[in-house]
């Protein structure tokens, strides 16, 4: 069997910096951080960590109709306007939208938690379902942005919802890839979203896991840093038009990269600790089926997040797969860590790299831990030679997921 | 106690918030599905609010799923006011 090459031929955004692309790309160029300090939390009993880098407040009234609204979380509304954006961009038409060639793949780590709260709020004083709103069960279910983002963009290919935590979005795009590779499906809309909200910090914070920096909260996270203490959640979508390449090439669609490989494992020691040969194994898997060496890897965008323990596993899985030259990056300093969103959001940060060949440094990535040192991390923007790239990220509950992209397409 | 006026008004002003309608075309007249462009969850979320705002349960469902337009909707409402 004859399987299809992937090629990404658009990309969407709504990140911790505002809405669309270009503001992302522009704050990131600048090396700005998203990260702020979360006043409205200090009243939470026990939540030691009060920075986030959540979407800043928009007014969406103008951007969608209420009736579609109304069944939307802000993180089905972040992918909503995220998906449009990047449909936009590959030149999608309603008819193509609505071909049954085109489906969707988006990825939450849970439905919309603040939906969770308002449903909650309402019924648990009383146990009582009566002032419970029809829309709130649409915004809380699983596959809440995938859903709504078919019904805005009257889509009737396959919809789909990998939920993995922070894989989720890699997962999204890895799924689309198999299903374009194998003739399913001509386009994917692929991507994850997120919103931040104290729970969602809460649980890292119970499991020692997320930085308390809370009076300077630019400088965190610290990914790869000596002093990193954890990770800071962050809010948004990304999303990238998946498309069969004789496709977009009779489309005359921008071609941004083409997916060449997707490693995708599974560690069973433990479901909260990082494991650095699974993460190896993943990067391998990917490369083997790109059909590609260490030697020809040009850049690791790193999952990396900041936390004690992930960075030095992932520095060490890099080390053992590429060796101490390849440079790696991390773009969790700039936006936190987005979770369901991080592959998908950072993908189309990977995206702007490949075009401008140019690597964005890590940010807050002052002094190396030693136990990070092995590799080639890179502190200052640089102008680099991008052809094949691999995008890292891992999971709470033993995922590992590498994609492995190529810039030209002959 | 409400006057007839007063209900009808508070009625518009409502379901106007939480629908994001006009109130200029919520005349009596006015189809909720066609004319005002609500649906079945519409309906639903209707009940909730017309229950917190008047403080009151809507339990009859033959009654109120014949309505049709807002001139049903306040005689529904009407026919459940406390007379003075």
């Amino acid at each position: 069997m004859e399987l299809n090459r992937v090629v990404i031929t658009g990309r969407g955004a709504v990140s911790p910096f505002g809405r669309g692309v270009d503001t992302l790309v522009e704050n990131i160029w600048q090396g700005r951080s998203a990260v702020r300090k979360m006043d409205e939390w200090t009243t939470i009993q026990g939540l030691k960590s009060l920075i986030a880098a959540p979407v800043p407040d928009f007014d969406c009234k103008g951007l969608l109709p209420r009736n579609l609204r109304r069944t939307m979380g802000p993180m089905a509304l972040y992918a909503t306007i995220a998906a449009r954006e990047a449909a936009e961009d590959a030149n999608l038409d309603q008819e193509l939208l609505a071909s049954g060639r085109t489906g969707v793949a988006i990825g939450s780590t849970t439905g919309s938690p603040h939906a969770y709260q308002d449903f909650y709020e309402s019924f648990l004083p009383e146990m009582a379902m009566e002032q419970i709103k029809s829309g709130e069960f649409f915004k809380m279910m699983g596959h809440s942005c995938s859903a709504n983002v078919c019904l805005t963009l009257g889509i009737q290919g396959e919809q789909w919802a990998p939920a993995s935590a922070c894989t989720s979005s890699a997962h999204a795009i890895g799924l689309g890839y198999l299903l374009i590779r194998m003739g399913r499906q001509q386009i994917m809309l692929c991507g994850g979203s997120e919103e931040v909200h104290p729970t969602v910090t809460g649980v890292f914070d119970l499991i020692k896991a997320a930085s308390c920096r809370n009076d300077e909260a630019t400088r965190t996270p610290r990914p790869f840093d000596r002093d990193r203490d954890g990770v800071v959640c962050g809010g948004g979508s990304g999303m990238l038009v998946l498309e069969d390449y004789l496709s977009a090439k009779n489309r005359g669609a921008r071609i941004y990269a083409e997916i060449i490989g997707f490693g995708n494992v599974n560690d069973h020691e433990h479901i909260a600790n990082p494991h650095e040969k699974a993460m190896a194994r993943a990067m391998l898997n990917g490369m083997q089926e790109a059909g590609v060496t260490p030697e020809e890897i040009d850049y690791v965008n790193a999952h990396a997040t900041g936390t004690v323990q992930g960075d030095p596993a992932e520095a060490a899985a890099i080390d053992h797969v590429l060796g101490k030259t390849t440079p790696v990056s991390s773009l969790k300093g700039h936006i936190g860590h987005t979770l369901g969103a991080a592959g998908s959001l950072e993908m189309v940060i990977l995206l702007e790299m490949l075009e401008r060949q140019e690597i964005v440094p890590t940010l807050n990535l002052e002094n190396i831990d030693p136990a990070c040192r092995a590799i080639n991390l890179v502190q200052n923007r640089v102008g680099y030679s991008l052809h094949t790239v691999i995008k890292n990220n891992f999971a709470l509950g033993g995922v590992n997921a590498s994609l492995v992209l190529r810039r030209a397409v002959s | 106690m409400m006057s007839e006026e007063e209900l009808r008004q508070k009625v518009v002003e409502v379901l106007a918030e939480e629908f994001e309608l006009d109130p200029d075309i919520m005349t009596p007249d006015a189809t909720l599905y066609d004319d005002l462009g609500l649906d079945s969850l519409d309906a639903v979320d209707m009940v909730v609010v017309l229950e917190k705002t008047f403080k009151m349960k809507l339990t009859d469902e033959t009654a109120l799923r014949s309505i049709r337009t807002m001139e049903d909707l306040f005689q529904f409402l009407l026919k459940l006011q406390p007379r003075a």
